[in-house]
């Protein structure tokens, strides 16, 4: 039992790091976000996946007490946003802006630093996001990458228990994004949850252990990136086999069959059981079973056809 | 996650984070800042230097000292105005840089960063007015009794106070980097309507209307130890009005910016 404070909730594990319960946001007609559901237990590394105006931003300036739900409710940590954080429980990663040109980037830390009740030390939380050999650069002359592991420093300050990215990578180029993610990595190892906003289908599916897909302001999906790949497309049972019409027929929950030669490709939503059938009842073997790539599994659910370029 | 697996009570920060550091950094990027330099230290002490000491009158008896002490008190007040209005209006720097965005994600209390802010604008108004209080000591021209140099500074000090929440307000008003490049002039204007650099005909129109601009009674209040001038309670109203105009107006504009929407 761990308690973060006098009048708060008591967090043990079981409290979720995020709960949303029919969580709408509007802005004067444009409907941002319209009714999610949601809880991230704590220690999960979530994406937060979708196109440009799914929602994400709206969603995440809410867990951050940014900005208020239009209705439903948001407790993270069992706390009311604005009370988590002050209590520096929870921090963030912001896109852009949010730094002064015209101090250093020790002095920025510094500053952050100072603000909170407990905080860490200001020399290893730089050596942790990478920017020690930086320290004393103005951050007007840092690039867009060493901006952001300065926000990253920034956030690691009061050893938040839940760290939030919006768009983390946005505008980086691949190696900034490669040192970024192994901060951000390394980091959430040690069991810190971890939520992320992004467009990017390869960074949700490297990076996170569960993906939540957003479209048009709702949760159209929410599993593991298999799952969510197994979602939308169905998975493929690919097996050598010659099979007689009648043995196609007899498999269960086959979507559709394709014939190539000596091998069969089963599309199905429940390839577990196409497979348990087939291993049981048919003279099949070499079985495989593919996803189909998350960008197909994207495609389907959110009727997007193009994710990459900028969002807000 | 110590945080989590120790038995650990997280507190939120003393004086909604109000600190020395906070304090220290914001200095020293207000000292780096050098067109605030120019404008609040320099400007007023060489405006005193080219028309305090001019032998054609600065010597000439301006009640309990001289006219050379008058315009350094002029001046002072001018570079206090400018100090004060300058700090305060960062504010839109700030908000514009997402900084205060930034700051909303840490524990500080929008109370208490805009106490950073006044402090800040008070440091600078009492840098601009030592500044020109210690030429007009180096230049021997000004002259009045001590308790007059003290007495008078005291009161261009407090009376900044008006300017830094004015600072404050138009920082949360106007957007953008180059406030500055607006309120600049604008000071400007409201130190000639106030009579702070050219005396106003009594009398005149122009008069009538300047007694309502907001450096008016300031500029009354702050020459009335020297000149020996009784103090009307009009001045104190004029000060006391736009003190409670430009906070009011500050509270208001800095309410919607950190209400949640």
């Amino acid at each position: 039992m761990t308690e973060y404070a006098r009048g708060g909730a008591p967090a043990t594990k079981a409290v979720p790091a995020i709960a949303l319960r029919s969580v709408t946001k509007h802005f004067g007609q444009v409907r941002a976000v319209r009714g999610i559901d949601l809880h991230v237990q704590q220690g999960e590394v979530v994406a937060f996946l979708g196109p440009n105006g799914a929602g994400k931003t709206s969603t995440i300036d809410m867990v951050l007490g940014l900005s208020a739900p239009t209705s439903g409710e948001v407790v993270v940590l069992g706390l009311e946003p604005h009370a988590a954080i002050r209590r520096g429980l929870v921090a963030a990663v912001m896109q852009t802006g949010g730094l002064l040109k015209d101090l250093t980037v020790v002095e920025t830390v510094r500053y952050t630093a100072s603000l909170f009740a407990h905080s860490e030390s200001v020399a290893d939380v730089l050596q942790r996001a990478g920017i020690a050999e930086i320290a004393d650069r103005k951050v007007g002359k840092c690039s867009g990458g060493e901006q952001q592991r300065l926000r990253f420093a920034m956030a690691l300050l009061s050893d938040p228990a839940l760290l939030l990215l919006d768009e983390p990578t946005t505008g980086m180029d691949v190696e900034g994004r490669r040192a970024f993610w192994s901060a951000i990595h390394e980091d959430a190892s040690r069991g810190r949850t971890v939520l992320f906003a992004t467009h990017y289908l390869e960074e949700a599916d490297a990076y996170a252990d569960r993906i939540i897909l957003v479209s048009k302001g709702l949760v159209v999906a929410d599993g593991t990136a298999s799952e969510v790949k197994g979602l939308a497309s169905g998975r493929t049972v690919r097996a050598t086999w010659r099979p007689t019409d009648a043995a196609l027929q007899a498999i269960p929950g086959a979507d559709s069959v394709e014939r190539r030669g000596d091998t069969v490709l089963i599309h199905s939503h429940d390839t577990d059981a196409v497979a348990r059938h087939l291993l049981q009842h048919t003279e099949a073997r070499d079985l495989e079973i593919t996803a189909r790539g998350l960008e197909d599994a994207f495609l389907a659910l959110t009727g997007e056809p193009d994710l990459q370029g900028d969002s807000r | 996650m110590t945080t989590l697996t120790e038995h650990h009570v997280r507190r939120t920060p003393r004086l909604g984070g109000f600190n020395a550091t906070i304090l220290r950094l914001e200095l020293r990027r207000l000292l780096r800042n050098r067109r605030t330099v120019v404008f609040t230290l320099v400007m007023p002490v060489v405006f005193f230097l080219l028309f305090g000491l001019d032998a054609a009158y600065a010597d000439q008896d301006a009640g309990h000292g001289n006219v050379a002490a008058y315009i350094m008190i002029s001046m002072a007040v001018y570079g206090a105005m400018v100090a004060t209005t300058g700090a305060g209006a960062s504010v839109s720097l700030e908000r514009s840089l997402g900084w205060s965005r930034q700051l909303r994600l840490t524990p500080l209390a929008p109370a208490a960063y805009v106490a950073v802010k006044l402090v800040m604008a008070l440091a600078v108004g009492l840098a601009a007015i030592v500044a020109v209080y210690a030429v007009g000591v180096f230049t021997h021209k000004a002259e009045m009794p001590v308790h007059l140099w003290v007495e008078t500074a005291l009161i261009a000090w407090a009376g900044s106070l008006v300017f830094a929440a004015f600072g404050l307000f138009m920082g949360y008003v106007l957007p953008g980097e180059n406030v500055m490049q607006i309120l600049g002039p604008g000071l400007a204007l409201l130190a000639f309507l106030g009579g702070l650099f050219v005396p106003l005909d009594q009398g005149s129109v122009m008069e009538t209307v300047a007694r309502f601009t907001p450096m008016f009674g300031l500029n009354q209040l702050v020459h009335a130890p020297l000149t020996g001038d009784a103090v009307q309670p009009t001045w104190v109203l004029n000060v006391a009005a736009w003190l409670v105009v430009f906070t009011g107006g500050a509270i208001w504009r800095f309410r919607k910016d950190t209400a949640r929407v």
